[in-house]
């Protein structure tokens, strides 16, 4: 793929994550989907600057808040949003909605309702491409708020000893749920803290999309040569609740409105572009109508699709090869 | 039987030959490498492997178990070594949130065995708790709890080559237990129960160290002419409720023991399902034997007040033999 090409592509996944999201935002407060979602708008350039920088075949392991990672490792919106309405057309085949995306057959080894249990997850694979000899890496996402459980740090000191090709990205749009990282984290910089178990550890942009790609590509080629885990915080900022509906008082309107306007990831980026003159309008305003069209497309797929059949509910729980 | 293998030399001898068998095959845990593990179950396979298979690690559980969690959906048959099973509780969500979970929803499997020593001995309340009935009640978890160097070896061997997580629960006090084990293709299943002893008056479910402590009872009774069947459960889920229901006709009279705290307990599990399918078949109550819901004292006295004794078992026998 051209550089041209390539931006492009990147930017129309953050624009469709974009539309994605707040389309499901609707539906949630409409009653449409299985429950409430985690939005991931503002956080599009984490998730597609990393996954920009991966093989396809490379793992991830991710959080409560994931639709934007799942999406830009190349599910479809139809399979994401039929999943958030619990259709067996799902990632999850309809039983595990917004929260509990994944297919490990396809390197995503899940979304999670536990607070860094992914991010443990990933360091898991990540010993798993060790062991097998692999040239793959693992990203383990974890949110700001995974920051102060003590399984991360069990988890990244493992992946330091054993040197393991676990890439540590810290999705961290500052606030779990509604509590701001600064009021609860002790020594405030989190690379530091990271840094203090021997290995790379920087905090970068997470609203520029290429800043992020080269890190994690930077990353990448850093775990393939045998050389361990690298920590990259990436600071981003989510323009929703921390779930459906929220009505909350914990951060100004004013800092919300001060983040859309000046730090938005994807104007930031298609202004990039512009002004490289890898861009120009009649492109821009057909990849909103055909984001538009995709995202319309998931959702109607999505109400077409079944439920899973309740006389189901207890396939699958095992392999029965244990049972008697 | 001197010569006979140890319960501890019984899982060595298992670990070893599905290792060689299978290069998918690893061991992480604290203090495997030199000291063994704390009960010698992996002695000397660090020497034969290398350290890369036999992985030491840092006092982590939660990164202990997620390690294997990751590694076996990946496509490697980890096997977690937490020496004591006590010590699950700080991996309990990766246990049960993940790897129990993961199968249901994420079109992957996880083949994990999570190894520890359990059981009531020495050493006071945090080494000494019954955790068997909470991951019985965990979808997606099967429990081993082998009773004989023999099931120990060969439960191990079907556990590592099925897809599934298994906890894998090893009594303290059968740990110098000697016995006959079984050659490499010499698996024991899941989900069937062993006639531990026959009888035809009576029968006492079990598994553990409580199967000693009823064929002790088995013996008292059997001076006065009472043969008493004892069944050992061997995995705890799946159960093998049908070799329970088949014993319990041929007489009517069951006692169920083990030596976790009665309360919401596994033998509760047993004698309300054997009500259930076999109420017409009763003489009268099933009655359980189990601990009292007691922390676990340090002193030896108190835990002999604990938990059952050889008198325990025989008056609830005897009780039964009453009907």
């Amino acid at each position: 793929m051209g550089a041209r090409e390539e931006m492009q592509s990147m930017l129309r996944m953050m624009m469709m994550i974009r539309n994605f999201e707040e389309t499901a935002d609707r539906l949630a407060l409409r009653g449409k989907l299985s429950g409430g979602i985690h939005n991931s708008s503002g956080q599009e350039a984490v998730a597609v600057g990393v996954m920009s920088a991966l093989a396809p075949d490379d793992v991830i392991a991710t959080t409560h808040r994931s639709h934007h990672h799942t999406l830009a490792k190349n599910f479809s919106a139809r399979e994401v949003m039929a999943e958030l309405m619990t259709k067996v057309t799902g990632v999850s085949k309809g039983r595990g909605a917004s929260m509990h995306l994944g297919d490990v057959a396809r390197g995503h080894f899940g979304g999670n309702g536990i607070v860094a249990a992914g991010m443990g997850i990933g360091m898991g694979a990540a010993l798993g491409i060790k062991m097998a000899g692999d040239k793959k890496v693992s990203v383990g996402f974890v949110g700001d708020g995974g920051m102060n459980t003590g399984r991360t740090w069990e988890a990244i000191n493992m992946a330091a000893i054993w040197k393991l090709p676990l890439i540590v990205v810290v999705d961290n749009n500052q606030y779990a749920v509604e509590t701001f990282i600064n009021r609860v984290t002790a020594g405030g910089d989190l690379a530091k803290r990271a840094s203090g178990f021997g290995l790379p550890a920087s905090t970068i942009d997470g609203q520029n999309v290429i800043e992020v790609r080269d890190a994690v590509a930077a990353a990448r080629e850093y775990a393939l040569a045998g050389n361990g885990p690298t920590f990259i915080n990436m600071l981003t900022y989510r323009y929703y609740g921390h779930n459906t509906g929220e009505k909350g008082q914990y951060r100004t309107l004013e800092e919300i409105e001060d983040w859309r306007t000046h730090r938005d990831p994807i104007e930031q980026f298609a202004a990039r572009l512009f002004k490289e003159g890898l861009l120009d309008q009649a492109t821009y305003d057909e990849m909103k109508v055909s984001v538009e069209a995709e995202i319309q497309d998931a959702v109607e797929f999505s109400e077409n699709s079944p439920h899973p059949d309740p006389s189901e509910v207890m396939l699958n729980i095992d392999s029965g090869k244990l049972r008697g | 039987m001197a010569n006979d293998p140890s319960y501890s030399e019984a899982y060595q001898s298992g670990i070893r030959e599905e290792m060689y068998r299978d290069s998918r095959i690893f061991i992480l845990g604290t203090d495997l490498q030199e000291r063994g593990g704390h009960f010698a179950q992996v002695k000397g396979i660090a020497q034969e492997f290398g350290g890369e298979r036999v992985r030491d690690t840092p006092i982590s559980e939660a990164a202990m178990v997620a390690a294997g969690v990751g590694a076996a959906m990946y496509g490697m048959r980890p096997v977690v070594d937490l020496n004591f099973m006590d010590f699950s509780l700080g991996a309990m969500d990766e246990i049960i949130n993940q790897a129990a979970h993961i199968r249901y929803m994420f079109n992957g499997s996880v083949p994990l065995i999570i190894r520890a020593t359990s059981g009531i001995a020495a050493g006071g309340a945090h080494h000494n708790n019954s955790f068997e009935s909470f991951f019985a009640h965990t979808p997606g978890l099967s429990v081993a709890v082998p009773g004989t160097p023999y099931d120990v070896k060969g439960l191990l061997k079907t556990a590592l080559r099925a897809d599934d997580p298994v906890v894998f629960m090893m009594h303290k006090k059968l740990t110098g237990i000697r016995g006959p084990i079984g050659g490499p293709e010499d698996l024991v299943p899941f989900g069937k129960a062993r006639i531990a002893r026959e009888g035809a008056d009576a029968t006492v479910v079990s598994y553990g160290y409580t199967l000693v402590t009823a064929a002790k009872a088995a013996e008292v009774l059997a001076a006065e002419g009472e043969q008493i069947e004892i069944i050992d459960l061997r995995t705890l889920f799946p159960m093998d409720m049908d070799a329970v229901i088949n014993s319990l006709k041929k007489h009517g009279r069951m006692v169920v023991a083990d030596e976790a705290p009665l309360f919401a307990s596994i033998t509760a599990e047993i004698a309300a399902t054997a009500s259930e399918v076999a109420f017409d078949s009763l003489k009268g109550p099933i009655v359980r034997v189990g601990a009292q819901r007691a922390p676990l004292s340090a002193d030896p006295g108190q835990v002999d007040a604990t938990i059952p004794s050889v008198d325990d078992m025989v008056a609830a026998i005897r009780k039964v033999l009453s009907y």
